[in-house]
């Protein structure tokens, strides 16, 4: 079926009407069949813990109120979200166990084809672990925090250092309400324990487990992966680069790499210069090697080496639909099962690469760390022999790309804004002190075809910026909003409001800031408690005037990292409600009760405008209790009193 | 022609869409979200009912001679034509249960809320909108459908022809078998 995607980039546009006229089902197609879904399912109140159920509480009349083991709708719905957050938690955790374990290996392997890349980085990480830097090699500094970071994972005493970036009231509050994460593991374990059947049933009690952790998610397993990243492949700097799918050349060899890890892509990317390679894909008839982003494995190799993204996490089918794609290599996270029903009507071959991720009858060249190099030539080989096999009677690339700046992280914002010699969060501070910057908004997160595709995104995003909120975004957000064009310094002259524009125009940023893939929701932690530190915007988290938001949230991540950012403190805005809806109970929990506990809370709401004022009023609030100067622009959009 | 809701008892897997989707239909809002937060009680029309370990929809059939109609006293339960469904209005309902003693099927119940009681008015706005009833819509299986009655017998018999033509040709083979040995 024809899908009109009226708000999405024109690439896409242009790449489901192909789907329909090819007769090939994408994501959008699917989701249309799984119409009505499930609303037992969407409310929550599902519950199919154990073999005594399934069961579901009737929400709207008699029906039976608590489930077989008398568990009821409070319970059921606080148990579900519950293991999202495990889910979500696990996902970001276990890839900062993978990076750690690279770390490991590049620090004791020295055949290793992984190298530490930002010794300063290492150096300050190594401090928060109290590890000794003094007079010592780097190898011997890299393996240490290797080896610490991986003990916490399964550590059974003492706690998660990287707690100690955030500020120390927000530490304290966490110690004092109980909140502070053990280990990175053991808090998922935990949570797995208490959903089992007959187990925790206060679901406050429940919450609390998923605030604890989705805390060692945020400043532990995704932390981890991120901080350690920069340590392995460089801390990234502002870099320019295009996006959307018209990057696939149809003069070259064309490599796809789609999921979230940097360790294979990385080294795909670098490999792919080589000489010998480009001259067998001459040989070949192409041009060259060109490597294409999806998702976040994109956001990691565009903010380190500029190199082009594709798209994001809905594009995936339709990059394979432009028959130009010789191979789709895939790592872990948001890989479509359906990307094999699609890569099976074209020449291009899908190829797995990790142990936890395969797909029934795909080809699967599994990666290991320690024969990285190798592998990578073997792919971009099979890449290469693969380009005969294109049919270019069926390729179709939709002619459109668009520039942006991405690599923004807690440490380049920072030098940015306070310039090279002398860099500092103080200007970020002063302007919003002074009333140039309202506030500061996270949008980030997934896209999900239950809304229609980048419409809440971009209509969110200028809404903030117009009201000068200066917005940060990472995952399929700053993809989104890199493919509209919002992520180039001229951006702020178009949509910025007065304030902000003379901030961007002063420090030459754009106003919305790409600050990497999903697991760098943790650089986002890091600004805000640099913030703090610089002074001037109170002590903690929660008094800063800003806010956070997934207008398109799919992923157990997404919940994750919410619920992290919640937790932390901060006002978290979604499109579509968390599956809590059928317990009203746990609904105000969540929406209003926890603010009193951590100081930050969940909100929904479906229209992204009314949903950007709402985070806008929460901001106002913040200004008015820090006691903030009135904003010197008048603003576009003022709430009623 | 008359259209009325047929079961396929077979496909139905007891997931209860029809019963949830019934209520989001008569609820105020029609957002299921709201309905939880505002207490609502709309209430199913349709009720999945297990037998053994069966999964049965058991829904009002809109009797020609609906026994639920004969005994109401006040004209709460009423027809707007003669082949039309059968609706209740509320307002005239002075709550005295006759229409549920009166139904032999069981598909009038009461409401929750306790003011009159549920009875399937087969989603006549719906309907006026060229859209199925709310059930239907949402039955993930098919196995409710909004038909033609005289589609649905004719399906019947075409299944039954094509029984009876297959178990004919069988004994015909076998006949055959037998002289060929």
């Amino acid at each position: 079926m024809a899908h009109d995607l009226p708000y999405a980039d024109k690439a896409s546009q242009e790449m489901v009407k192909r789907a329909a006229t090819e007769h090939i089902d994408t994501v959008w197609d699917r989701y249309d069949a799984q119409q009505p879904q499930c609303g037992f399912g969407t409310l929550g109140l599902c519950c199919k813990n154990c073999s005594m159920g399934p069961c579901r509480i009737d929400p709207f009349g008699d029906g039976p109120q608590v489930g077989v083991c008398g568990a009821n709708a409070d319970t059921i719905a606080a148990r579900n979200i519950a293991r999202m957050v495990a889910g979500g938690a696990a996902a970001h955790s276990d890839h900062g166990r993978d990076i750690a374990h690279t770390l490991l290996m590049a620090a004791s392997n020295p055949n290793s084809d992984y190298q530490v890349k930002d010794e300063e980085k290492l150096k300050d990480i190594a401090e928060i672990y109290e590890i000794k830097t003094q007079g010592r090699e780097i190898k011997e500094i890299a393996l240490d925090v290797a080896r610490a970071t991986l003990k916490e994972f399964g550590q059974q005493e003492g706690t998660i250092q990287m707690l100690k970036y955030a500020p120390p009231a927000r530490q304290k509050l966490w110690e004092e309400q109980g909140f502070t994460p053990r280990a990175i593991d053991r808090e998922i374990v935990e949570i797995m324990h208490r959903t089992h059947i007959g187990v925790d049933t206060d679901y406050k009690n429940i919450m609390r487990q998923c605030v604890r952790a989705s805390l060692s998610d945020g400043w532990g397993g995704s932390m981890i992966a991120t901080e350690l990243s920069d340590v392995l492949f460089s801390t990234p700097a502002p870099i320019r680069a295009i996006s959307n799918l018209g990057v696939i050349n149809k003069d070259y060899v064309n490599l796809i790499v789609h999921g979230h890890e940097p360790t294979l892509s990385d080294i795909v990317a670098a490999v792919s210069m080589k000489e010998e390679l480009i001259e067998k894909a001459r040989e070949k008839g192409a041009k060259g090697i060109n490597i294409g982003g999806i998702c976040c494995t994109a956001n990691e190799i565009l903010m380190r080496h500029g190199i082009a993204v594709a798209g994001s996490v809905m594009q995936q089918e339709l990059a394979v639909l432009t028959g130009a794609v010789e191979v789709m290599l895939v790592d872990v996270q948001c890989l479509y099962p359906g990307l094999d029903t699609v890569s099976r009507c074209f020449h291009t071959r899908l190829i797995t690469t990790s142990p936890k991720a395969k797909m029934p009858g795909v080809e699967h060249i599994e990666f290991h760390e320690d024969r990285a190099v190798e592998i990578a030539t073997r792919i971009i080989e099979t890449a290469i022999d693969n380009f005969p096999n294109r049919n270019s009677e069926n390729v179709y690339i939709p002619n459109h790309t668009e520039p942006l700046v991405a690599g923004f992280s807690a440490e380049s914002v920072f030098r940015f804004l306070g310039g090279k010699y002398r860099a500092t969060y103080r200007p970020l501070n002063n302007a919003v002190i002074e009333g140039r910057i309202r506030g500061a908004a996270g949008v980030v997160g997934c896209s999900n075809p239950n809304t229609e595709y980048e419409m809440s995104h971009i209509a969110m995003v200028k809404e903030l910026i117009k009201n000068d909120v200066i917005v940060v975004t990472t995952g399929c957000n700053a993809i989104t909003c890199g493919k509209h064009g919002l992520l180039q310094p001229e951006t702020a002259f178009k949509y910025a409001g007065k304030g902000l524009q003379e901030v961007c125009r002063a420090v030459g940023i754009p106003p919305v800031l790409h600050l990497g893939s999903c697991v760098d929701n943790s650089r986002i932690l890091k600004v805000l408690s640099n913030i703090v530190a610089e002074g001037g915007l109170g002590n903690d988290i929660s008094d800063l005037p800003a806010a956070g938001a997934a207008p398109e949230w799919m992923s157990e991540k997404a919940v994750s990292i919410g619920m992290y950012f919640v937790s932390s403190g901060v006002y978290t805005m979604i499109g579509r409600p968390l599956p809590i809806m059928g317990s009203k109970n746990l609904y105000n929990y969540l929406t209003d009760e926890i603010e009193k506990e951590v100081g930050g809370k969940w909100a929904f709401e479906e229209d992204p405008v009314e949903a950007a004022r709402k985070m806008i009023m929460h901001i106002d609030k913040k200004r008015k209790a820090l006691k903030l100067k009135p904003m010197i622009y008048e603003q576009e959009f003022v709430p009623v009193a | 022609m008359a259209r009325k809701i047929v079961v396929n008892l077979e496909k139905c897997m007891a997931c209860k869409a029809c019963e949830f989707a019934c209520a989001v239909e008569h609820s105020l809002s029609k957002n299921p979200d709201i309905i939880v937060l505002r207490g609502e009680k709309p209430g199913h029309r349709i009720n999945v009912e297990a037998y053994g370990r069966n999964a049965i929809p058991v829904n009002c059939n809109h009797c020609e001679e609906a026994a639920c109609l004969m005994a109401c006293p006040t004209g709460a339960i009423y027809r707007n034509s003669d082949k039309g469904p059968v609706l209740f209005n509320s307002e005239r309902c002075i709550g005295c249960r006759m229409c549920v003693q009166a139904c032999p099927f069981g598909v009038i119940t009461i409401s929750p809320d306790g003011k009159g009681v549920l009875k399937c008015d087969l989603c006549m706005e719906r309907l006026a909108e060229g859209k199925d009833p709310a059930c239907v819509t949402a039955c993930p299986t098919g196995a409710l459908r909004y038909i033609d009655e005289a589609d649905e017998s004719k399906e019947k018999r075409q299944k039954v022809a094509q029984k009876m033509l297959s178990a004919q040709q069988a004994a015909k083979k076998e006949e055959e078998a037998v002289r060929n040995d």
